[in-house]
Formats: structure tokens, C-alpha cells, sequence
């Protein structure tokens, strides 16, 4: 049941059906575009929290109704001030399912799809399936993850990006009143990993501070998370330290508000404790809601070919009024997720993994000095031969005199070669049957 | 400019390219680089209990001049998918004497916390704990009785060391014997 009315749609069929100054070159105003939005645009949203609720919200309202929604937690109380898709009797549901029926309730017509999961439960089956994948994540590891798999999913025909191959990804960050929104195009622009060096790094104390010479409230919380917690082990040994745990949290406020007595600092509070053991920086509704627009609008821009996305990495600060930058970020040469074209290798079964070694050490294409090789295998890391390490060296050695079909490399099988020649680590595709001329 | 206007093709579900094995994380990638490149002092071996895990292993410095001369000392590495955004976890498993390492091995070196940058590489940390091993430094004590004695009195420091690494009480604390 699609309920729709008169004039429903105008906001955006003013832009995807007319052209304008700030236009695409190559736009061309159709009534397609709106259907295209509608009926075979689908969507992922990674996260259902401050930024994954703007987003729906905001890319439903632009007519996308095939949505996706991918969220891992549950509903907690100090969410409700700014994720308004969840109401107070929702504490406790999960994220992605309360999110996706708000929507599905509120916008008629419009189908978000919730998976109550982690993103690592999916594989590249089911990312295929999206036009365009938008994060609104707090995790620096759950960013970088998604951004290998989209480019792990990219094909190449003779040394070339095969384009249908690329999934864009916008991502949103915000951290307090600052923010930042980024459009990627896997394997052609700057990806997570190329800016790793731009992510603020986390607040840490030295050690030293910490143990012998607290000034601040926060010292003495750490005293007690890093130092105290693994001595102590009040709750069990190896029970690491939940910081949404009620106990664990006052335990460790009355252990930090004893060693603050000692040394005369004030300002210990249940809030900070929980603060700095979980590290929160307070979130803000408004940047949220400015970025998650900024997010959504290259999404509608990418999915409507109506206007050149972002490029391609766009800061936003509203401390002290408000600051924008858009700039370029660039491509790294050596990136260790994106500078790499995996490059086919031929062999036979019956060849062993010192035919490998061998040729990376003698093809003129190579001239290795003294190659690592590792593999994946159903998601298990796997050292196939390191000889710079004598322990590995020792270990892996007799991999050598294995056939290729010995060690379950088979067709397809990607390997992972370090050598000092090159500035990151090579990609091979393993190509079985023919013999490499 | 890529052609989005090919996105107007409906996505089919799981079609096209053969699946490969999921790919290598990046953190992966970037520590099988850091592993095969690693450049040891002659003081320094590592060792790895599982070679299909470059993610965790140890580090054994035996100081060949110093006040730890004669000594080996354990340390474990545990990385983290978010290496190089986060370092890696490092702790001294052989109970040392030594201001800049507590009892509890955990380990006061700047590169570690908060002076670690994604630039820097295992072997760095490698050769701030060997550094650590030279030239103590009792300004930014972990071990703060071992501090005071190497600023007031270096003698005593020294046979502190030598008898801890023997194997034996210093004040009410035993170390155990670490020597080569």
C-alpha cells in the first residue's frame, strides 16, 4: 500500500526534473530519476544511532524507500535526547529494528529493512546488493572494516577498475560540536585508510602521571581503570571493565574518589567515571542533524547523477559560530587498503609454494629481496612462509615443499605478499590450471 | 567523473564476481609489513607462539652493556584491528627492577600512549624498550622507590639491579632470577 498525495514529491522532483546552474554536466531532467529514488535505489545505513536516525529520517523524506539499516546495540536511556526515533518505552529494543519501524510507520510507502547485527555478520553477498552504503558509525575499526570489504569488492579487467564494480560510501563522523563528512569512491579516491593519520588520537595520559602524579580528576580514574582494575580483579579475574555495568562503574567511582582524597583533587563524579572509562564526548543533536544532511544530500547527489558530489571530505565545526572546509583528500600511494590492484598469479595444484617464493625472488617484474606470503582462509589469517622472522621462519618452513593444493590454496585464493621492495604489502590473485608462461 | 548513471541497473543479489576469501583486514595488511620489515638490534629476538598470528607475540631483549647487562627480559605485543590508529598493548612479563616498569609490567614509555602516531612501526617500540633498558629515566617513574635510588644513589641502584636480575629480595619484593 503506497499512500501518496498530490504535489507529494515536488521538493524533489524540483531538482531531478530540471536542470540548473550547479547542475551535472551530463544531468539530464527526467521523470525517471524520482522512480529510480523510489522503486530500484537501495540503500545502506550503517549505524542507528545520533547520525543513523538523521538519516533515515532525512533519506526517506527525499523519496528513497529502500532502505537497510545495520545497528548492533540497544536502546539506552541517554539516547533518547537526540536519536528521535526512539521513545522512552523503546529503552532496551534494538536500535535497528525500533529506527526502521518508526520510519516505515511515519513515511508511507517507504521499506527499511533492520538487521539487529554486527557489520563483520555480513559478507560481500549481501553489500552487493546496495546502490550506495552511508555510515553514521562512532568506531574508527568498524569504518576501516567496511571500507576493505568495499574494496575487496572491486573487479579489475587488464590492470582497469571495472566502475560497476564500485559502491560509493558517505561517511558521516561527528565527535561534540565538530564533524565531518566524506564521499568515497573505492579504489579511485581517498579512502578510510589514505586519512588514517586524521583521526584525532585518543586522549591518553602518560603512565607515569597517571600512577605517581594525579593533578586531575581524570588521572585518578585512569589510576584505577588501567592500574587497580587488572590487580584487583573485583569482579572475577579477566572480567574486563563494562562501562554500561552499574557495579563496575561505582566500584571503580569509589576506588578513583579514594586515591582523589589522597591527593586532594575534587570533581570525581559518577557521570565522569562512566565518561572516561566508555570515553564520551558529549554528543550534540545539531551537529548530528547538520551532518547527517551533508551526508544525505551526496547521497541523493550520487544516486541522481543531479549535481558533482562532494570532493571529497568536508569539516564542519560549530564552537564558536559556524566552519566549514571542504577539501581534497588524496589518494596515499602506499595505502594499505587501496593502492593495491591484486594482480593475477598463475599455477598449477601440483606446484609447491617454493615455485611462489621463487618466482616473486626471480621474475623481472618483482626482484624481491625476501618476501612474506600470507593468506586468508574461511576468515583465519594464515602465514604461509616469513623467513625475515626466525621463529615464523622455523615454523612455516616445511610449507615450502607443499603443493598448492596441500596447503587449500585454490583458485581465487587471494595472497598477501610484504616484501622491503615494495612500500605496502602486494595482493595476488591466485589464477590454478594454467601454467604462467 | 565516474558514470553513476549505471547505477540505475537494478543490484541483483549476490551475482557476479566469484566470491574470493574475504579479504585481509587493513590492520593486518599493515602489520605482516611491519613483522617482515622488522629490524632487530643483536639485543633483541621476538618470537611467535602461533605464526598465523602476527597479532600477538613476544619481544626478548637481552642487553648487552648497561645496568641490565646479562638480563633477558619478556615482553608481550597484543595489536589491535585498529593498529596504526591505536598502538599496541605491550607489557613486561619478567618481573624487573626498573623505574620505568612496575611490578605489574606494565610499561612507562611515551611512544606507547601519548606520543604514539600511526607513522611509527613495531620497530620503533622495539628500540624505545631497548632505550628504556640503556638509559633509565627517573623523572617519569612507574617504579618509584627504584627512581628515588637511581637519583640519589646510582651504586646502589646498580647492585639493586644485579641482585634482582640474580634472583632475590630488594626491600620485601622478590624478583625472580632473569639472567641469560
Amino acid at each position: 500500500m503506497a499512500v501518496t498525495w498530490s504535489g507529494r514529491w515536488n521538493h524533489v522532483r524540483k531538482v531531478t526534473e530540471r536542470t540548473g546552474p550547479f547542475a551535472h554536466p551530463d544531468f539530464e531532467p527526467s521523470t525517471e530519476t524520482l522512480q529510480f529514488l523510489q522503486e530500484v535505489c537501495h540503500i545502506l545505513v550503517i549505524g542507528a544511532g545520533g547520525l543513523g536516525c538523521e538519516l533515515l529520517k532525512d533519506l526517506a523524506l527525499l523519496g528513497i524507500r529502500n532502505i537497510d539499516v545495520i545497528d548492533m546495540d540497544t536502546i539506552d536511556v541517554s539516547n533518547l535526547n537526540r536519536q528521535f526515533l526512539f521513545r522512552p518505552k523503546d529503552v532496551g529494543k534494538t536500535k535497528a529494528e525500533t529506527a526502521a519501524n518508526f520510519i516505515n510507520l511515519r513515511i508511507p510507502g517507504c521499506n527499511v529493512t533492520a538487521h539487529f547485527a554486527k557489520i563483520q555478520d555480513f559478507d560481500a553477498s549481501f553489500y552487493r546488493k546496495f546502490h550506495i552504503i552511508v555510515c553514521g558509525l562512532d568506531s574508527i575499526i568498524a569504518r576501516r572494516w567496511i571500507n576493505g570489504m568495499l574494496i575487496s569488492m572491486l573487479s579489475y579487467e587488464d590492470g582497469e577498475l571495472d566502475q560497476s564494480s564500485i559502491i560509493p560510501m558517505v561517511d558521516g563522523g561527528t565527535e561534540g560540536f565538530k564533524g565531518n563528512a566524506r564521499v568515497i569512491l573505492p579504489g579511485m579516491t581517498a579512502c578510510v585508510d589514505c586519512t588514517l593519520d586524521l583521526y584525532p588520537p585518543q586522549v591518553n595520559f602518560p603512565l607515569c602521571t597517571i600512577a605517581h602524579t594525579p593533578r586531575l580528576p581524570e588521572h585518578c580514574i585512569e589510576y584505577v581503570r588501567i592500574l587497580l582494575w587488572p590487580k584487583e580483579e573485583p569482579f572475577g579475574a579477566g572480567v574486563a571493565i563494562d562501562g554500561d555495568d552499574p557495579a563496575h562503574v561505582s566500584w571503580i567511582l569509589e576506588k578513583s574518589q579514594e586515591r582523589a582524597n589522597e591527593y586532594n583533587i575534587s570533581g570525581i563524579t559518577y557521570r565522569l567515571t562512566q565518561g572516561v572509562v566508555k570515553r564520551i564526548i558529549p554528543a550534540v543533536a545539531s551537529t548530528n542533524a547538520v551532518i547527517a544532511a551533508a551526508c544525505a544530500t551526496e547521497v541523493f547527489k550520487l544516486a541522481t547523477s543531479c549535481c558533482q558530489p562532494l570532493n571529497n571530505y568536508m569539516n564542519f565545526t560549530d564552537i564558536e559560530g559556524v566552519y566549514t572546509y571542504t577539501f581534497e583528500a588524496e589518494k596515499k600511494d602506499d595505502c594499505v587498503a587501496c593502492s593495491q590492484k591484486p594482480q593475477n598469479i598463475s599455477f598449477c595444484e601440483s606446484d609447491k609454494l617454493q615455485d611462489i617464493l621463487t618466482y616473486l625472488l626471480e621474475s623481472t617484474t618483482y626482484q624481491m629481496k625476501s618476501p612474506s606470503i600470507t593468506t586468508a582462509i574461511n576468515g583465519k589469517n594464515r602465514t604461509l612462509y616469513m623467513q625475515s622472522v626466525k621463529s615464523i621462519e622455523e615454523k612455516t618452513r616445511a610449507n615450502l615443499k607443499k603443493s598448492l593444493a596441500e596447503l587449500e590454496l585454490c583458485s581465487g585464493q587471494e595472497l598477501y605478499v610484504a616484501d622491503p621492495t615494495t612500500p605496502s604489502s602486494l595482493t595476488f590473485i591466485l589464477q590454478m590450471g594454467t601454467k604462467m608462461e | 567523473m565516474i558514470k553513476l548513471f549505471s547505477l540505475k541497473q537494478q543490484k541483483k543479489d549476490g551475482e557476479s564476481a566469484p566470491e574470493r576469501g574475504k579479504k585481509s583486514s587493513a590492520a593486518q595488511l599493515r602489520i605482516q609489513k611491519d613483522i617482515n620489515e622488522l629490524n632487530l638490534p643483536k639485543t633483541c629476538d621476538v618470537n611467535f607462539p602461533d605464526p598465523d598470528d602476527l597479532l600477538s607475540f613476544k619481544l626478548i631483549i637481552s642487553p648487552d652493556e648497561g645496568f641490565y647487562r646479562g638480563g633477558r627480559f619478556v615482553f608481550s605485543f597484543k595489536v589491535g584491528q585498529g593498529y596504526p590508529h591505536d598502538p599496541p598493548k605491550v607489557k613486561c612479563e619478567t618481573m624487573v627492577y626498573h623505574p620505568n616498569i612496575d611490578l605489574e609490567g606494565n610499561v612507562c614509555l611515551n611512544i606507547l600512549r601519548e606520543d604514539w602516531k600511526p607513522v611509527l612501526t613495531i620497530n620503533s617500540i622495539v628500540y624505545g624498550l631497548q632505550y628504556l633498558f640503556l638509559e633509565p629515566n627517573p623523572e617519569d617513574p612507574l617504579n618509584r622507590e627504584a627512581a628515588e635510588v637511581l637519583q640519589s644513589n646510582r651504586r646502589l641502584f646498580e647492585q639493586n639491579v644485579s641482585k634482582s636480575m640474580r634472583g632475590g629480595h630488594i626491600g620485601s619484593v622478590y624478583f625472580e632470577r632473569c639472567l641469560k
